[in-house]
């Protein structure tokens, strides 16, 4: 069974995230994006354990998900507190810094 | 059977300090009643950072690598802790400030409360402070301490997430103006996010090229087989999400609106100790894992470095706000500590190394001097930092005009500042190792920029103050103590730098 196929899949989940962070408008949406780049990295990580025949990645890999759990209570501790004053998820509508 | 790794505590002294404080905040937070919490926090927290401060300077000549190869403890690293958790302390200073503003604090009451509800107007005239920045700040310098000796991909990543989570929440406690500071959170926290996935990404794949993490294995990887399409894709990614750390253009685009929406001592914080963290780790990536393939990094820094330069002076000019133009002030010197970056020579000669740790130590220090200024001058609704309330104020507090022009002039890099000695001795590194193009980038951008420091002056000097113009706080102790240590230090590397930089000199080793 070739690796070859997870890190192209790999790949592909990160650039989808990647793109939808830029494109999409409401914030939870682009969060949920930001969370799919850390587990494309995560695929990777367990592949090249594999391909390594070490368990480094493995261990890697859930270092990497308490991380992204530590970043959802304050992501959307954030997004709640935006959300209660302005009724309104959307990253268009947070714009009274510009310029 | 699992050997445990060789730990050396006392190695780790100024980490345990920090990170001990900021357990120990935590508990205060949930233990002490409110009243007695302030005090008790600003306590917990100036034991821990200067606690860290001290240690390092026992520590000074320590050369090994210690906790299984995941952290080092070495003289460059040991000289970016010791500024941290000096320039930190300062910082946790500005945030006890009590004195400035009428409601007795710079930071809300109570940030779970939606803005403009009833319950919010009620405790924003109310002396209710939150205290929680401060565990939350030194969770942040903890995290900045580790980001600077990691010395695995692995832990630099989780480094990296310990800073910046807090700095996310904190950005969103500013009291005044809460919509702004909310917003400000929102976007550092999405664009923050965001390039941790990039770095992480990055990680895997170097993972990959190599099967290893640590910087000393990479480094051999990248000597032995030099061009892996995998390891210059990984090394990409990694120095794109250091970049947004360090707010390099073109990755700068959440700076202006963090450091104008975030309150005041806040963005002091973040814009000294956070530019620091992240050089520190930018160096270490790329002088000990890919010292020896430099092509690789090379052309990158360099293209970066002119672009943050231009893109900082060129866009600072236009600004009417102080803080989005000391915002634009940090990209242009975030290009100038790139110029530092490209004075390393091949196998580590040079002074590029020492030039960009002393570059940052003084840039840190005029920083924090420079947002302390603004937290002084006021008008009804916090801080007056648009341009044009500036005028006349020289006839109003000549002494606040005269510590705003120093730090303005050390931004400047006029001599007898700091800012001079410091940006002369990344150029000189610069030219030594060949960049002389690169220099001269830097010297225009500078020439530009001075025209914006220089216009505050002028505009506090030479213009008729307004009638209805802002007035000038008379701080506290906290406040005072932070002005006269910046300003000091700001005069003296200006005047007397031999000292620091022959320890400057002296620190700039890294362990491989």
């Amino acid at each position: 069974m070739t690796l070859t196929y997870y890190l192209v899949l790999a790949a592909m989940l990160f650039t989808i995230g990647a793109v939808g962070v830029l494109v999409r408008r409401n914030a939870i949406v682009v969060f949920m994006c930001v969370e799919l780049m850390l587990n494309s990295a995560n695929l990777t990580l367990v592949t090249f354990s594999r391909a390594h025949g070490t368990v480094d990645g493995q261990v890697m890999a859930f270092f990497v998900m308490v991380v992204a759990a530590a970043e959802v209570v304050v992501g959307l501790a954030i997004i709640m507190s935006i959300y209660r004053t302005r009724r309104s998820a959307s990253v268009d509508d947070a714009n009274l810094l510009k310029y | 059977m699992i050997a445990a790794p060789h730990l050396s505590l006392a190695d780790l002294a100024p980490l345990l300090f920090v990170f001990g404080a900021a357990c120990v905040g935590v508990l205060v937070e949930a233990f002490a009643p409110r009243e007695s919490r302030h005090p008790v926090q600003v306590a917990v927290a100036l034991v821990g950072t200067v606690g860290a401060l001290v240690s390092t300077l026992f520590l000074a000549g320590a050369h090994e690598v210690t906790a299984g190869g995941a952290l080092a403890v070495d003289g460059a690293g040991l000289f970016l802790q010791a500024t941290i958790a000096g320039l930190g302390a300062l910082a946790i200073l500005l945030f006890a400030e009590r004195s400035l503003d009428p409601a007795r604090s710079a930071f809300v009451a109570a940030a779970a409360v939606p803005v403009g509800s009833p319950r919010d107007r009620e405790l924003a005239t109310s002396e209710r402070v939150q205290t929680e920045v401060y565990p939350l700040a030194t969770f942040a310098i903890g995290g900045m301490l580790l980001f600077v000796a990691a010395n695995d991909l692995l832990i630099m990543f989780v480094a990296l997430e310990v800073l910046s989570l807090p700095l996310y929440l904190i950005s969103g406690l500013a009291r005044r103006r809460r919509l702004l500071s909310q917003e400000a959170a929102l976007k550092y926290f999405l664009l923050g996010a965001f390039a941790s996935g990039f770095f992480l990404y990055g990680l895997a794949l170097v993972y990959g090229a190599t099967g290893s993490v640590q910087l000393r294995d990479i480094r051999a990887a990248a000597t032995a087989g030099g061009t892996d399409v995998l390891l210059v894709l990984g090394l990409g990614l990694l120095v794109v999400g250091l970049l947004f750390k360090a707010s390099v253009a073109p990755f700068h685009t959440w700076t202006p609106d963090v450091y104008q929406g975030a309150a005041t001592p806040v963005t002091a914080f973040m814009a000294a100790c956070t530019k620091v963290a992240a050089f520190g780790a930018i160096l270490r990536l790329l002088y000990v894992g890919f010292g020896t393939s430099e092509w690789t990094w090379r052309p990158l820094i360099y293209g970066v470095a002119i672009v943050s330069m231009v893109v900082g002076a060129v866009l600072g000019l236009t600004q009417t706000d102080l803080k989005r133009m000391l915002a634009y002030s940090s990209i242009a010197h975030a290009g100038f500590l790139l110029t530092g970056v490209i004075g390393l020579g091949p196998g580590g000669t040079g002074s590029g190394l020492s030039a960009t740790i002393f570059y940052l130590l003084a840039y840190g220090l005029s920083t924090i001097g420079i947002f302390a200024v603004l937290t002084l001058v006021r008008d009804g609704d916090g801080e007056a930092s648009h341009l044009s309330q500036w005028a006349g104020l020289a006839s109003r507090s000549p002494v606040t005009a005269a510590l705003m022009s120093l730090f303005l002039l050390s931004m400047a890099g006029i001599p007898l500042t700091a800012g001079f000695t410091a940006k002369f001795a990344v150029f000189r590194a610069a030219i030594q190792a060949g960049a002389w193009p690169l220099v001269v980038v830097a010297l225009l951008a500078s020439a530009v920029a001075a025209f914006y420091y220089l216009r505050v002056i002028v505009l506090m000097y030479f213009s008729p103050p307004s009638v209805e113009g802002p007035t000038v706080g008379v701080p506290g102790l906290p406040t005072t103590l932070v002005l006269a240590i910046t300003a000091t230090a700001t005069l003296a590397l200006g005047i007397f730098p031999g000292a620091v930089l022959d320890i400057a000199q002296r620190a700039a080793i890294f362990v491989g």
